[in-house]
């Protein structure tokens, strides 16, 4: 590890808002990784009475068929800390080789940043629901429709870091040693773009999350009967006057993650660049 | 500013027909046959066949994308498989109910961001200043949808204040209660997310050379926030409105869904669940174009606003 990646990992573990974030992320993560040995019960067993509430036995109730809800809730960190970090990664990576490829070939710009604009019409969620009704519901289908829809951002970032760095000294002193295009993108711009566009990734996280369990709340993700944690707010949603818990509680999951992303992104952000702390 | 403004236009129209090609398209990726969905799993092969000749679905790709695109430009979107109106039709009658809960979303939501984003930026590093930014951090982590069924619960079962699904008439008191659970939802995260970028803003406003210039000059804080920082902070934030339009538009998506309010954003997931493609596509094309509209008209209001911005 380098100088200056060590000073950045003691500033980001300074900042104790930053560390408790990891502190949940982690937790969630060891959650989902152990799920088999944490939690009290099989997610799709019926093991209870219908609708109980929270109590000894069952801590967070029982659903509509008689579910170990927070059986439900542990397995679930598993489906969308999976969705999550898939959908940022089909995201990241296609955003960044397009936006490499725009921003390194100018004559290419123009055509592929427009078509980005177009993406960028439509309103993400939109464009993920579009995307879904193509392929038809399911896990592996929310991931690609999460993940289309960030592209374009992720292109628009890396087309404006790329734009700085092809005209530095290095890349041009490699251009000149006649170094190829693909090793020039691919070894000397993307060692570069990735720091910022692992932050933006860090941050993208939370949103994908939500946006996963959105799409799995309209119905259109993740199915039942598998533990989900949009899928189970939906389902609960009919039962919300008498038994709230069966939505709060997913919901509170959700909630705890998305904000654990969101800190930890916005810590990472201000550590590798110091003139926004504390500013968003 | 006219000249202007029909440049703007005219750029405009490759994102349309952009936008076009787009929803044309993932109609064509979509498996199976709009013309047996039309006519419905028992009906007989002549019919089936006369309908893919009335649809141009016998032609080309390319054929039937040029007569999609003189469809669209004369407002004709299609036939909706599950009402068997016509598309446009259907989305005129629901494009108000959405127009309605955007605007009242804003209509609170705005103004209370840029008020707490102001005095947090105002106040930084205060204990007031890291309490709105706690609970605006919140607002954004917040699923809409949970925000939406615990008002439901809280105002709408537990307290009975509030009806909890439908539209009442526009302009009257039952219209006002149907549309205030819906507009809190859809404005809740608003307020997170729209505070933060505007505290960000007055910051970065500033952080300005002329600000430290007036202080230096002894002028007063009042004055120095309110004639040079304020004045400078509003017209990014006004762009920043419109962007947070398109997030809007997603946002009711949710929202509608949610509180069966009958817009836009209900009729596309009705639509995509029950396969009628054509009804989903015409408005995820309408959304799309009012997004890009929108944006432009934030465009031309910065441009007749700031008069130091020179469009050439």
């Amino acid at each position: 590890m380098t100088g200056q990646w060590k000073d950045q990992l003691r500033l980001l573990l300074r900042d104790r808002v930053a560390v408790g974030g990891l502190i949940v992320i982690m937790l969630f993560v060891g959650a989902a990784l152990f799920a088999p040995w944490v939690a009290p019960y099989d997610p799709t067993e019926l093991v209870a009475k219908t609708l109980l509430p929270p109590g000894p036995g069952h801590w967070l109730g029982t659903d509509e068929v008689g579910r170990d809800i927070l059986s439900r809730v542990i397995y679930g960190a598993r489906i969308s800390l999976t969705v999550g970090l898939v959908s940022t990664a089909i995201g990241l990576t296609g955003g960044m080789v397009i936006g490499m490829i725009a921003g390194y070939y100018r004559g290419l710009d123009n055509l592929i940043m427009r078509v980005m604009d177009i993406m960028l019409a439509i309103p993400g969620i939109l464009l993920a629901v579009a995307v879904v009704a193509v392929l038809g519901p399911g896990m592996y289908n929310v991931m690609i429709g999460v993940g289309v829809g960030a592209i374009p951002e992720f292109a628009r970032l890396t087309r404006s870091v790329t734009l700085g760095i092809r005209e530095q000294d290095f890349v041009q002193a490699a251009e000149s040693m006649g170094a190829s295009d693909l090793r020039i993108l691919f070894t000397h711009i993307m060692r570069n773009v990735f720091p910022t566009i692992i932050v933006y990734g860090s941050q993208y996280l939370a949103g994908a999350i939500l946006s996963a369990s959105t799409l799995s709340f309209l119905g259109l993700g993740v199915q039942p009967p598998a533990a989900e944690w949009g899928a189970m707010v939906n389902q609960g949603r009919y039962f919300l006057r008498q038994s709230v818990y069966l939505s709060l509680f997913p919901s509170l999951a959700i909630f705890l993650i998305v904000m654990a992303f969101n800190l930890v992104g916005d810590a990472l952000r201000d550590v590798l660049d110091p003139r926004l702390r504390g500013s968003l | 500013m006219l000249g202007y403004a029909a440049r703007r236009l005219i750029m405009l129209l490759p994102v349309c027909l952009g936008v076009l090609v787009l929803t044309f398209f993932l109609l064509q990726l979509i498996p199976g046959d709009p013309a047996v969905a039309l006519s419905g799993p028992n009906a007989p092969p002549e019919v089936v066949e006369e309908l893919r000749v009335q649809m141009g679905l016998d032609k080309s790709l390319p054929v039937q994308f040029g007569l999609y695109l003189l469809r669209v430009v004369r407002g004709d979107l299609g036939v909706s498989i599950l009402s068997r109106l016509s598309v446009s039709s259907e989305i005129h009658r629901v494009f108000g109910a959405t127009m309605e809960l955007t605007i009242a979303s804003m209509a609170w939501s705005v103004p209370l961001a840029v008020l707490a984003g102001i005095v947090s930026a105002v106040t930084r590093g205060s204990l007031i200043d890291k309490g709105m930014m706690a609970l605006a951090l919140m607002g954004v982590s917040l699923p809409l949808f949970w925000v939406g069924l615990m008002l439901i619960w809280l105002l709408g079962f537990q307290l009975n204040w509030l009806p909890i699904s439908g539209r009442g008439a526009t302009w009257t008191l039952d219209g006002l209660r149907h549309l205030t659970l819906p507009a809190l939802t859809l404005g809740a995260n608003l307020v997170g997310r729209f505070s933060r970028v505007t505290r960000a803003t007055v910051l970065e406003v500033l952080r300005q050379d002329y600000i430290r210039t007036a202080r230096a000059k002894g002028v007063a804080e009042r004055v120095v926030l309110y004639r040079h920082a304020l004045r400078n902070a509003a017209l990014p934030i006004v762009t920043l409105i419109g962007l947070q339009f398109g997030w809007l538009l997603g946002g009711a998506v949710v929202t509608e869904t949610v509180f069966s309010w009958p817009g836009m954003g209900r009729h596309v997931i009705k639509a995509i669940l029950a396969k009628d493609y054509p009804m989903a596509q015409g408005i995820i094309l309408v959304m799309a174009m009012l997004f890009v509209l929108i944006n432009l008209g934030v465009d031309l209001l910065y441009a007749a606003l700031d008069p130091r911005v020179k469009y050439t």
